[in-house]
């Protein structure tokens, strides 16, 4: 894929790719630093070491931060990400105009949801789970955001059938190859949400009198899960294709990243009732069907841990180094870009099973909106995605931007206190939630209950790992910040030294790995069969709808 | 077609894996079909405009059916339970009937399992056997609007 002669107009083309691409990075980084403010201040108010001021309450606190972090801050790192991969596997003269018209509208819908969650007319978490009732600009603006990803998802499309109009019977260069299946992925999971929105956005205008509760909750899984997916495949692009450079290893096999891709992509969405094991008007059969296709989409993870591995010891032997702690310790820890990820699969070792044991819905029952989910879900998203997004930021600005990394040991140690802050942290929380600890409560005491008391000692621990987060947010903050006013100095590495070259020892790639639009209607058809029989179950109840009601 | 390669180690790997997510399948299929043990899954509507006039939700409380056994309807609106506090026997086998008159609530008891989602629109049912005697909390685990973390109720068992 290396260009043999870079012309003067390939050269403009990349460069403005590269902004384009910088400027869905540093929204990321910005949201980023927001949203850990808001979640460090949760901590503190959870456990009344201060108290919100009515002109921004908790509730509210706790919206901008969810939809912050697991909307927008994901959202932009990822669609930044997939426009690198696919500018820089498939170097080309290109325009970038769908993918701005796309960053501008995602933007316009984050502001327009932003600041109707602050001022205080969209306190419904970002679940939005209904009748809770928020202003039509809150609905309006998260749809805006979610459409301006589909012109990413197009741009990354065309740039694909594009490269396999010009190279007949070539396989598509890896990451672009996972950036195209992950975003059509999250173009079938969009659906869900999008249907939603058609049915919450005229009632909250007042257009319809009520919704079926039920219904908007089905769709808003049918999203919510992959969405989740959607922030692994992000974070497995990175671990795939770019963290072997960091040790000079290889792809273990290109053929199998690809299977568990599409195996990603099959199984992301048919499994959204896990999230509605305690719902009424759902039956246990339905639930149980999506139980089962939940520990299917475990071994894509698996087979990932398995490659990851793998590379690693193929490179450590290449090197001469052997044994488990020989190649751990010669693994890169003082490279950031290395140590993000390396610590977020650490993490992932614990989030990935606690995944497991929440699937089975005996377990599930005991641990259901306590904070066991909080905890999970911050060793999941804020683990392995998170840092591995952190650290690949510290290798993709200065490439993006031709400008050397501001202050590398700052960037070294926010990846480190990450770490240690989202360990305690996240045990905490889990801890908690073990002990019965609701999630999402501005106030635990419940009256000076024995039981609530209890929950005391671990929501300090959370407190303090939080603390410890933030201060791992703000570091990265500075040294991006740092970056982008660096002089423009930074020789950019040749293209080659970018992405991980395949072990050919890993065998020929099948070709038809490369159908992403077959398996896309594979996927879609999994879907609807998984979701056919309980959402008939729901029409069919003909459930009476509720009026909905702004109770904050 | 080509064909794909798979390391002897990986196969291994993978095989171990499938193993064990197959039998988590069977252990939860096991515990459904043998103990009957399903998540709360009760799918029984009610209009949620008109809860305090639909029989048995109009008089929310517990009701005796048998010897330790007793049916408690529970209406959650902001932000309170009704009824606030019941009081059984020890040993008594208690199912919940909850339904909603606003928004979403939860209906937990910490350190007992008892939880469940409870919707507007349906009526969502869960038992529990209370085999220590105290004071349980009952509160509210799905956020419903600024005095959710007020909500709660008591289960006084004696």
């Amino acid at each position: 894929m290396i260009p043999t002669r870079e012309d003067g107009a390939l050269a403009l083309s990349k460069a403005e790719g590269d902004l384009v691409a910088l400027s869905h990075l540093y929204t990321a980084t910005i949201v980023l630093g927001v949203g850990a403010l808001f979640g460090m201040l949760q901590g503190f108010s959870r456990v009344s070491w201060i108290t919100m001021p009515p002109w921004f309450d908790y509730y509210r606190m706790l919206t901008a931060h969810g939809v912050l972090m697991a909307l927008v801050f994901t959202t932009f790192f990822i669609t930044g990400l997939f426009t690198y991969c696919v500018y820089h596997s498939i170097p080309r003269v290109r325009s970038t105009t769908i993918n701005k018209i796309g960053f501008v509208i995602m933007l316009i819908g984050t502001v327009m949801a932003a600041l109707t969650i602050l001022s205080g007319n969209a306190s419904v978490l970002y679940t939005f789970y209904a009748p809770l009732k928020a202003s039509p600009f809150f609905y309006l603006g998260a749809t805006l955001l979610v459409a301006g990803t589909w012109f990413i998802a197009a741009d990354v499309f065309m740039n694909v059938a594009w490269f396999k109009q010009q190279h007949p019977g070539e396989k598509v260069p890896l990451p672009a190859f996972m950036a195209t299946t992950t975003m059509a992925m999250w173009v079938i999971a969009t659906i869900g949400v999008t249907i939603e929105m058609l049915i919450l956005i005229p009632w909250s205008l007042g257009w319809t009198p009520g919704v079926d509760v039920e219904l908007t909750r089905m769709l808003f899984w049918y999203f919510g899960h992959p969405l989740v997916y959607f922030w692994i495949m992000g974070a497995y692009t990175i671990w795939y294709a770019v963290i072997p450079t960091t040790y000079k290893g290889t792809v273990f096999s290109d053929a199998l990243t690809r299977v568990s891709f599409v195996l990603l992509l099959l199984l992301s969405t048919p499994v959204g009732l896990h999230h509605q094991y305690l719902d009424p008007g759902v039956s246990a059969g339905w639930k149980f069907l999506h139980t089962i296709l939940t520990y299917g989409v475990v071994i894509p993870s698996f087979m990932t841990a398995f490659a990851i591995f793998a590379s690693f010891e193929n490179a450590a032997r290449q090197a001469g180094v052997r044994g488990f702690f020989g190649i751990v310790k010669w693994l890169p820890w003082r490279d950031p870009v290395f140590a993000g990820a390396g610590f977020g699969m650490i993490l992932f070792i614990f989030g990935g099973f606690g995944g497991i044991v929440n699937n089975s819905y005996a377990i599930d029952v005991l641990v259901h909106n306590t904070m066991w989910v909080v905890g999970h879900f911050h060793i999941t998203v804020g683990g392995p995605v998170a840092l591995t997004f952190i650290g690949a930021a510290y290798r993709l600005i200065p490439y993006l931007s031709g400008r050397k990394l501001f202050a590398p040991r700052l960037a070294l140690a926010s990846v480190y206190t990450w770490f240690v802050g989202m360990a305690i942290m996240s045990l905490s929380m889990h801890w908690a939630g073990l002990l019965g600890a609701p999630r999402r409560t501005a106030d635990v005491s419940y009256l000076g209950s024995a039981v609530a008391a209890a929950w005391h000692p671990e929501m300090v621990g959370a407190a303090v790992g939080g603390t410890i987060v933030a201060i791992g947010v703000l570091l990265f903050v500075i040294v991006a910040t740092g970056t982008f006013f660096n002089e423009p100095e930074y020789t950019k590495p040749h293209p080659a030294l970018e992405f991980a070259p395949a072990d050919p020892a890993g065998g020929p790639t099948p070709s038809v790995l490369d159908r992403t639009g077959r398996w896309a209607l594979v996927a879609l058809a999994l879907a609807v069969l998984s979701y056919a029989g309980p959402i008939v179950q729901q029409l069919q109840a003909h459930a009476y709808l509720a009026p909905g009601m702004r109770t904050w | 077609m080509q064909h794909l390669h798979v390391h002897r180690y990986e196969r291994l790997w993978l095989t171990a894996g499938l193993v064990m997510l197959v039998f988590f399948i069977a252990v939860l299929a096991t515990s459904a079909i043998v103990d009957g043990f399903v998540p709360p899954s009760r799918t029984q509507t009610i209009d949620p405009t008109k809860v305090s006039a639909t029989p048995p939700f109009d008089h929310p409380g517990l009701h005796q059916i048998g010897p330790g056994q007793y049916e408690a309807y529970y209406v959650g609106r902001i932000f309170s339970w009704d009824p606030a506090s019941i009081t059984v026997p020890v040993g008594s086998h208690v199912t919940f009937y909850l339904t909603s008159s606003d928004v979403m609530h939860g209906f937990s008891i910490p350190e007992t399992g008892v939880n469940a989602s409870v919707t507007p629109g349906w009526v969502q049912s869960v038992s529990h056997t209370f085999t220590k005697p105290g004071t349980f909390l009952v509160l509210c685990n799905e956020y419903c609007g600024s005095g959710h973390q007020f909500m709660s109720a008591k289960v006084i068992v004696q």
